[in-house]
């Protein structure tokens, strides 16, 4: 299990080769890759996501260490960026590797509902009026929920 | 300790963080936010609508009743909107 926080691009497909290559144990792997968009009733020119650096990683960690346990995955990895990214640029990527398809679609979908919730990033939206920042959606929370599990306090 | 705000709310705080030395008495976020908020007006404004705030005490989320004996940092930011 590895997260990286990362202000620079990457090369999301040269990411999940490299992942596909560390382990023979797999027999299935799910990648999820989110990008900025912009569409023609909305348009918009970048995206500038601030963070909460430490906290950022610890969470991530935290929900990737759970997709691990909960759906037995072989090996889980999350890149996200913060800073300004242009349209059509990589914001996240997680990659879930497991024995058999259902637990790697699981592991990845898990970890990205808990990370538009629970990591601490806030973006913005740059058009040619400025920057905005975005609303947190209601739907984002709904997906959270339908795990219907607490995010387990820090064992001490 | 040290505050830190994150997003609009640091925009409307006009700062990243600060150090606070709140009185013995102040033993939760809430009594945090009640006590800045009665000696700072900016911040009484920033953080008008309270119950959408969210908080960590040294990296961890925490609720507003959340004690902050001990904390070293606590972070206050709006719903986060990743991914």
């Amino acid at each position: 299990m590895w997260v990286r926080i990362q202000r620079e691009p990457f090369d999301p497909g040269a990411e999940s080769n490299a992942f596909f290559a560390t382990d023979g144990a797999a027999g299935a792997t799910v990648t999820f890759t989110g990008l900025v968009r912009s569409t023609p009733d909305k348009p918009i020119d970048a995206l500038i996501l601030e963070h909460h650096p430490t906290m950022a990683k610890k969470q991530i960690e935290r929900f990737a260490t759970e997709a691990m346990e909960k759906f037995e995955l072989v090996d889980i990895a999350v890149i996200h960026r913060f800073g300004e990214m242009k349209v059509g640029e990589v914001i996240v990527q997680v990659m879930a590797a497991s024995p058999h398809r259902q637990a790697a679609f699981d592991g990845a979908n898990y970890v990205m509902d808990w990370l538009k919730t629970d990591a601490p990033f806030w973006k913005q939206e740059v058009t040619s009026d400025g920057a905005k920042w975005v609303e947190h959606r209601k739907a984002d929370d709904d997906a959270k929920n339908k795990w219907n599990t607490e995010t387990p306090p820090k064992s001490v | 300790m040290k505050i830190l705000y994150f997003a609009w709310l640091r925009e409307r705080m006009n700062k990243g963080q600060e150090d606070v030395a709140p009185p013995e008495a102040v033993t939760t976020i809430d009594q945090l936010i009640d006590w800045k908020a009665a000696n700072d007006e900016g911040f009484a404004l920033a953080f008008e609508d309270r119950a959408i705030i969210r908080a960590s005490i040294d990296d961890e989320l925490v609720d507003h009743d959340a004690p902050i004996a001990n904390a070293r940092e606590i972070a206050f930011f709006p719903p986060m909107t990743g991914g």
